[in-house]
């Protein structure tokens, strides 16, 4: 099953929509709750680093019988250093963002922690793309 | 699991019920369905809160509460009160008064549900402290069953407590045992204005076996008192009044009662509709730093209880009003804390899948896939007419074979229109769905 979302930058209050019909979705299949956790909290995370640090963005996820795909692209500042942004508690994000309870950091590390595949693809001042791969068994 | 049978608390009516599918449209597993003119409950779906019951404007639905002539199968017959029920009357009726009713009525002893919770509250906290954040009470069973069936991935969170029902129930239990009564001639009965929890007592969560031998009605009870005070029942005074009760106990069953007693960061949230919201962005992750939550499926919790029949806001006034004339603290505190630490806890609460699909994933998939296509090709302004509470609730039963496409009236009108489908048959669907004899009308 091929799901796709669209995330606009700047929307703190649609964000958490992708996750919110994945998770859904993935309790309809009866899968694990403990999967559907690791699932929800890696893509939540994604998905607010999109509305967070990114002008635009598109959510793909793919889902069969053995786990879920997801691709997160968007287009944004990138990331100069990716080594840092996976360095836990290193945050960019601005004052206002911090303040609506987001962007303390812990945002990638804690989505490849959550995911069994992870890669990053960043383009500075083009965007990033996520891949998280998380197995169902 | 896989268990698929549990105690229902609830059963339709069928000579009662007239398939005005109200019940359908409040359910908050959507577990009801209109087939034939007569409204169906999906058992593993039910999780007994009861919004049917309420808003059933034919009283088609019935209350599997126990026959009261049963608690003269026992010698001692102790009838356990929520605060609730006394704030069913008038402030102007003595509560003396309701006691000797009680005992008029069969009871030998009778004692308040509550008086377990200050020996409790020192448990909650220590309980706190240690557990995985936020805990969730364990207090309203619908919100339990709610968690079990929608939010699985929550059940980790509930308290491993009993609620004070249980634990009064167990104080009584050993109380008698001590004195050297024997098990059989003890009969322990709950007042409930819940009908979780008539479902909680049947069908026990967390490996735990309730002492409780029936459960009471309360709205069937109120009345029966009421009536007994109205015609001035003459009273012997022949039962025992164990009223010891704090202002904590009484107000334990209305909102925010609970967590005003827990430290740290708490919540209380009641109404299914506001549990079932912030149940959602709780399982999402959104949401940190919260120690406790208190939630109740009751608008007004306990106060706006399903067999609690008078206005929630004036019960709960009530309460209120009595909590502030009761002390902090009363003297069988300490022997509670004696005897129920080590009855306390309970163990973990299973998940209950609702098994939308199917069991297995690959199918499940392809039946989703499906029902999303139909979906598609519904209105999606969930009207209801097709027997199913909404657009999406019909595809998902279309794909397991429990309903059909015709069944949607906007489909049946397009499929008419093109000469597919004659009006005859149209009417046929629409008896399966709604029964004959709603078409037999004469005007």
């Amino acid at each position: 099953m091929n799901l796709e979302y669209k995330v606009e930058g700047g929307d703190f209050t649609s964000a958490g929509l992708a996750s919110s019909q994945i998770k859904k979705i993935l309790k309809q299949l009866n899968v694990d709750p403990a999967v559907i956790k690791r699932v929800v909290i890696a893509l939540y995370e994604a998905e607010v680093n999109i509305v967070a640090h990114a002008y635009r963005g598109v959510i793909k996820a793919q889902i069969d019988g053995g786990g879920i795909n997801l691709i997160l692209e968007d287009e944004g500042p990138g990331i100069p250093d990716v080594e840092m942004a996976m360095t836990p508690g290193f945050s960019t994000a601005s004052k206002a963002v911090r303040e609506m309870g987001f962007g303390a950091g812990m945002g990638l590390p804690n989505i490849s922690e959550n995911a069994d595949d992870f890669n990053i693809e960043t383009t500075v001042g083009k965007g990033t793309t996520l891949r998280i791969g998380i197995k169902f068994r | 699991m896989s268990r698929t049978t549990y105690n229902r608390a609830l059963e339709i009516l069928d000579d009662v019920c007239i398939g005005c599918s109200h019940c359908m449209k409040v359910c908050p597993t959507e577990a009801l369905r209109v087939s034939a003119g007569k409204a169906v409950i999906h058992a593993d779906w039910c999780i007994d809160c009861g919004e049917c019951y309420r808003i059933c404007p034919n009283r088609a639905i019935r209350v599997m509460d126990d026959d009261f002539k049963q608690i003269y199968n026992y010698k001692y017959r102790v009838l356990l009160v929520p605060s609730v029920f006394f704030a069913q009357f008038e402030d102007s009726v003595p509560r003396e008064k309701i006691y000797q009713i009680i005992g008029e009525l069969g009871f030998t002893e009778v004692c308040a549900v509550e008086q377990s919770v200050d020996s409790l509250t020192d448990e909650v906290n220590e309980y706190v402290r240690n557990a995985q954040k936020p805990v969730i009470s364990s207090f309203c069973p619908a919100v339990i069953r709610l968690i079990q069936v929608r939010f699985p991935s929550l059940v980790d969170h509930i308290m491993q407590l009993l609620p004070p029902i249980e634990i009064t129930a167990q104080y009584y239990k050993n109380k008698f045992a001590k004195a050297g009564i024997p098990e059989g001639e003890l009969g322990i009965f709950y007042l409930t204005p819940c009908i979780a929890k008539i479902a909680a007592v049947k069908s026990p969560v967390g490996g735990y076996t309730s002492p409780i031998n029936g459960v009471i009605n309360m709205d069937f009870f109120f009345n029966k008192v009421y009536l007994a005070y109205k015609q001035r029942l003459p009273v012997s005074g022949n039962i025992t009044i164990n009223g010891e009760l704090s202002s904590k106990g009484i107000l334990y069953p209305t909102t925010g009662g609970e967590s005003a007693n827990v430290e740290g960061r708490t919540l209380a949230i009641d109404g299914m509709s506001n549990v079932i919201d912030f149940l959602e962005i709780l399982e999402n992750e959104e949401i940190e730093g919260v120690d406790f939550l208190e939630l109740r499926a009751c608008d007004q919790s306990c106060a706006g209880g399903i067999l609690s029949h008078r206005n929630r806001f004036l019960t709960a006034e009530s309460m209120k009003k009595y909590a502030a004339k009761a002390p902090d603290y009363h003297k069988l505190t300490l022997d509670y804390q004696r005897y129920t630490s080590a009855v306390i806890h309970m163990d973990r609460i299973e998940p209950r899948s609702m098994v939308k699909y199917d069991r297995d994933i690959d199918v499940a998939l392809q039946k989703m896939e499906r029902a999303r296509q139909l979906r598609e090709l519904f209105p999606g302004i969930d009207c209801g007419a097709c027997g199913a509470p909404s657009c999406e609730a019909l595809a998902e039963d279309i794909v397991k074979g429990h309903s059909e496409i015709n069944a949607c009236i906007f489909l049946r009108t397009l499929y008419e229109k093109r000469g597919e489908l004659q009006l005859e048959e149209a009417i046929k669907i629409m008896e399966r769905i709604w029964g004959r004899s709603r078409f037999d009308k004469k005007f």
